[in-house]
């Protein structure tokens, strides 16, 4: 066991774990983030994606050890502020992306990484970012169109 | 000693009663239909802080009962606060189907409340009181769309009269709409009236005058899910989030072949390591829907319980487990195929054989599919707590009203002993209509002191699942010089439990289409014994049989020299309900509609073709047309599905037109790529390496269009899923000729 220190969401926190330990275990058992998602493991799914230093990594596959330094971004610390969602939550919204919605955290990090680097992807650049995260209850065209909304609502508060 | 019943067959056989009840809707439902809501009715005014109105039906069992007397299950499913906040209930699970928006729709449509004054909570799981809580078959819309209706049209009711009091004024001339009633042009809020009408006498809801559909102000609109903030903020919705004061977290590990016992384990050297509070045996029931034997290991965290997981050494006793092996199996069932018939009749009309003799064309075909597993994205989980005298779950399950009685008796304790908290459910598919995990997770609590927290790895959710079973169908169908279909022939070769009777998913019912529309109809059976639980997968038989008869169809059109479509409607004949369900109206309705909307017909880009198919299940009438298109390589794109259902009216168009998006990726997902395979009993895909569910570069264009016929309304959750597989392997033969015949299309060289 070993005192780490971690960036999440804007603050300094401190949890009391084995450096082995995944960033998945941590946020959801000892930080109490509960919006990032276990569902493989592996990394094969991507329910658990977030941030580091704005790249998406699974936090499933990801020990804790390594994040030294690095400014994590989970689902809950996305939004702006408590009134404010980021663009792409409101896009999920609007276009009533989720089914089950479990894996819809994994996505909108995912897409919020791509975003930030490309702010008008094309199709292909969205097969692309998008590839490391399954829905299983197959919402793929809503999430596409959610991005391309949300990409228009960032390029029009930016003109 | 009683006789000795196989546990694993006992599972097979509760798991096809199941079955049987999730589609003809659940004893809960038809309880609560049996129930006469009490004749002078009451509401029951309730001291809730803020006061306002709680309409809760009183149902009295016993006939005559005194009110004083009686014991009352109230059913509230609506509260009316005087600042006009208007909170519905939903009794059903949330698993994706988005039933927690629907069912308070159809309330508040009869209530006629404006949709923004509405707040929805989770009703608690009391089927006494709710009647049906269980999220299977597509049975919920239909199961609950008169109670729900009349529980709104109850409230409106009684809000009118507390206005026509206010107003002294006859309560027919007032009118309602959004959360207000209405005189001219005053108006009075349903939060102004809430504390008058808590004082009224509520009227018998069997009379009480409901909206005609033409008066609909909400229904048939698009509405974004009532939890959609909260999933996209990451707030704790699901099974898997719930966290207690003092939680731990258990690990479960079962014999990799289903029916495995413990000799023994490594317990003390799994017990001294870090972070772990305990590690016991359970024996278990052996029931897989239950408990199966197995050894618990309770952790502080859910990575120590892991690491010590990947540490334990268990014993197995495999003498009485699963040996199956789906190679062999894939062997026996194409040596019982060369045979025309198996030795269990299910069918046979007319003279099939001597009808096959006269044909003026006939076709053979072998077609196979696979196992495939549920893999909802939330791993099976549950969190139980032993607490003064009662166990109390927080259980993401999609039989919350079956769950209370299958974990009493798993635990062995009292059905009023059991609590259930209904969390939202990250992906049923039909997997959580069975609570093993939950039983599980209760006996696990029943000998640990504080509430835990049971999670099942990906790996343990792929290797015990109830499958999708295989299948295998040695077809011969004949056409007249007419090209018509007047003969077809099914050996249709699938999987035992108990010897006797097909496993659960696992048959084809006689009157399955188009057993009743072909003069001259065989269908047999031979059955293979396996172990390997099976059960119902989304649209259960149909998921697999579909593709089948609509595959097959098609190979006849083509032999018969006739367009697809047009054979289909020659099939369908004059417009008539068949015994069933299926109406061959409005199955030729959606045909038309479908090729229609797709261009059936139209010149096509060298390498693409059109598929179709239709499919009944689910009280659903489903046509689709697919455009596929095919290269050199046998890589293929799936261009765009139309999907064109009748399904009666629409409550939220976005929910319905997004579970049949769902459908037709689900379906896609699986005939292409997806197989379970098992060998010395073992399941040998472990994680999506190996169960590659579809990606988002290869999702199709899907576009969803609805009759909204006059029939009552029906679910949505499954009934586009089947005719997928069907229309894009009649695409590919239309693109390129190739007629796949076995599943999954990799299997077939194909890839995307």
């Amino acid at each position: 066991m070993a005192s780490i220190n971690l960036h999440v969401n804007g603050k300094q926190l401190n949890a009391d774990v084995d450096p082995a330990t995944p960033l998945l275990w941590v946020l959801r058992d000892s930080l109490g983030l509960v919006g990032t998602k276990f569902g493989c493991g592996m990394a094969l799914c991507g329910a658990c994606t977030v941030l580091a230093d704005g790249n998406p990594i699974r936090a499933c596959s990801t020990p804790v050890g390594g994040l030294a330094g690095q400014k994590i971004t989970t689902i809950e610390g996305l939004a702006p502020s408590a009134k404010e969602l980021h663009p792409l939550q409101q896009a999920w919204i609007e276009h009533d992306v989720p089914q089950c919605g479990y894996c819809q955290a994994g996505q909108i990090m995912s897409a919020a990484a791509l975003l930030a680097k490309t702010p008008k992807p094309t199709d292909a650049d969205i097969d692309a970012a998008m590839a490391g995260n399954l829905c299983r209850c197959g919402t793929y065209q809503r999430i596409r169109a959610a991005i391309h909304t949300a990409a228009g609502k960032l390029a029009g508060s930016k003109a | 000693m009683n006789a000795v019943l196989d546990p694993a067959v006992l599972a097979d056989d509760e798991l096809r009663s199941l079955l049987r009840s999730v589609e003809a809707g659940s004893p809960g439902a038809a309880a609560f239909r049996a129930v006469k809501l009490d004749r002078r009715g009451f509401l029951k005014l309730t001291g809730l802080a803020g006061g306002g109105l709680v309409l809760a039906f009183s149902m009295n069992r016993e006939a005559g009962a005194t009110e004083a007397g009686a014991e009352f299950s109230p059913n509230a499913f609506l509260r009316i606060s005087p600042k006009g906040v208007i909170t519905i209930y939903n009794k059903g699970p949330e698993i994706g189907q988005g039933i927690k928006t629907a069912f308070p729709l159809i309330i508040a449509e009869e209530l006629d409340a404006k949709w923004s004054d509405v707040q929805v909570l989770q009703a608690p799981v009391n089927p006494k009181v709710y009647g049906r809580q269980s999220a299977g078959g597509s049975r919920s819309i239909p199961d609950s769309w008169d109670q729900l209706r009349r529980a709104g049209a109850v409230a409106r009711h009684m809000l009118v009269a507390a206005a026509a009091a206010s107003w002294k004024v006859p309560a027919d001339t007032l009118t309602t709409r959004d959360s207000a009633v209405w005189n001219g042009n005053k108006s009075l809020g349903y939060g102004a009236l809430a504390r008058k009408a808590a004082a009224l006498p509520v009227p018998d809801a069997e009379t009480v005058k409901l909206k005609e559909r033409s008066e609909y102000r909400l229904l048939g609109k698009s509405y974004t899910g009532v939890d959609n903030r909260q999933v996209v903020t990451g707030a704790p919705l699901f099974g898997i989030d719930q966290q207690l004061p003092g939680m731990k977290i258990a690990i479960y590990q079962r014999c990799p072949a289903t029916g495995g016992k413990v000799r023994g384990a490594n317990l003390d050297e799994i017990k001294a390591l870090p972070g772990v509070r305990d590690a016991f045996i359970v024996e278990g029931n052996g029931k897989t829907t239950e408990i199966m034997p197995g050894v618990a290991i309770v952790a502080d965290t859910t990575w120590a319980a892991l690491e010590a997981q990947k540490k334990l050494r268990v014993d197995w006793d495999e003498s009485n487990a699963s040996r199956d092996s789906w190679s062999e199996l894939v062997k026996r069932a194409a040596e019982a195929g060369k045979l025309p018939a198996g030795d269990k009749v299910v069918a046979n009309v007319g003279a099939v054989d001597e009808a096959l003799k006269g044909a003026a064309k006939t076709v053979s075909a072998y077609y196979t599919y696979p196992f495939v597993s549920h893999a909802p994205l939330e791993p099976q989980n549950c969190t139980a707590w032993s607490h003064d005298g009662i166990v109390e779950f927080w259980s993401p399950t999609q039989t919350a009203d079956r769950a209370l009685e299958t974990a009493a008796g798993a635990l062995g304790i009292a059905v009023d002993k059991v609590k259930i908290n209904q969390t939202r459910v990250g992906g049923g598919f039909g997997r959580r209509l069975m609570n093993d995990y939950m039983c599980e997770a209760g006996a696990i609590a029943q000998r640990f002191n504080g509430p835990v927290k049971l999670i099942w790895t990906r790996e343990q959710d792929l290797a015990h699942d109830f499958f999708r079973a295989g299948g295998f169908h040695s077809l011969t169908g004949g056409v007249d010089a007419q090209g018509k279909l007047i003969a077809w022939r099914n050996h249709f070769v699938t999987f035992t439990h108990d010897g006797k009777v097909p496993s659960s998913g696992a048959d084809w019912a006689a009157n399955q289409f188009p057993g009743l529309s072909v003069p001259n109809y065989q269908l047999t059976n031979t059955l293979l014994p396996i172990k390997t639980p099976t059960g119902p997968w989304r649209a259960p038989r149909s998921c697999s049989v579909a593709w089948v008869i609509q595959g097959f169809l098609h190979e006849l059109s083509v032999a018969a020299g006739r367009d697809h479509r047009d054979f289909l409607l020659e099939l369908m004949g004059e417009p008539r309900l068949l015994e069933g369900g299926l109406h061959t109206g409005r199955a030729a309705d959606v045909i038309k509609v479908a090729c229609e909307k797709a261009g059936w017909g139209k010149k096509l880009p060298a390498g693409h073709g059109l598929g179709l198919a239709f499919h009944f299940s689910h009280s659903g009438h489903f046509a689709e047309v697919a455009e596929v298109s095919v290269d050199k390589d046998k890589r293929i794109r799936l261009h765009r599905m139309v999907v064109v259902g009748d399904i009666g009216p629409i409550v939220n168009m976005s929910g319905a037109a997004n579970q049949c998006e769902g459908g037709v990726v689900d379906g896609f997902s699986t005939m292409l790529g997806l197989e379970i395979t098992m060998e010395n009993g073992r399941i040998e895909q472990s994680n999506f390496h190996q169960y590659p569910l579809l990606r988002m570069a290869n999702h199709p264009k899907v576009e969803v269009h609805f009759i909204q016929s006059e029939h009552p309304p029906t679910g949505v959750g499954e009934p586009a899923l089947p005719p997928v597989a069907p229309a894009i392997t009649n695409a590919i033969y239309a693109a390129c000729g190739h007629r796949v015949r076995t599943l999954p299309l990799t299997k077939e060289g194909f890839s995307v």
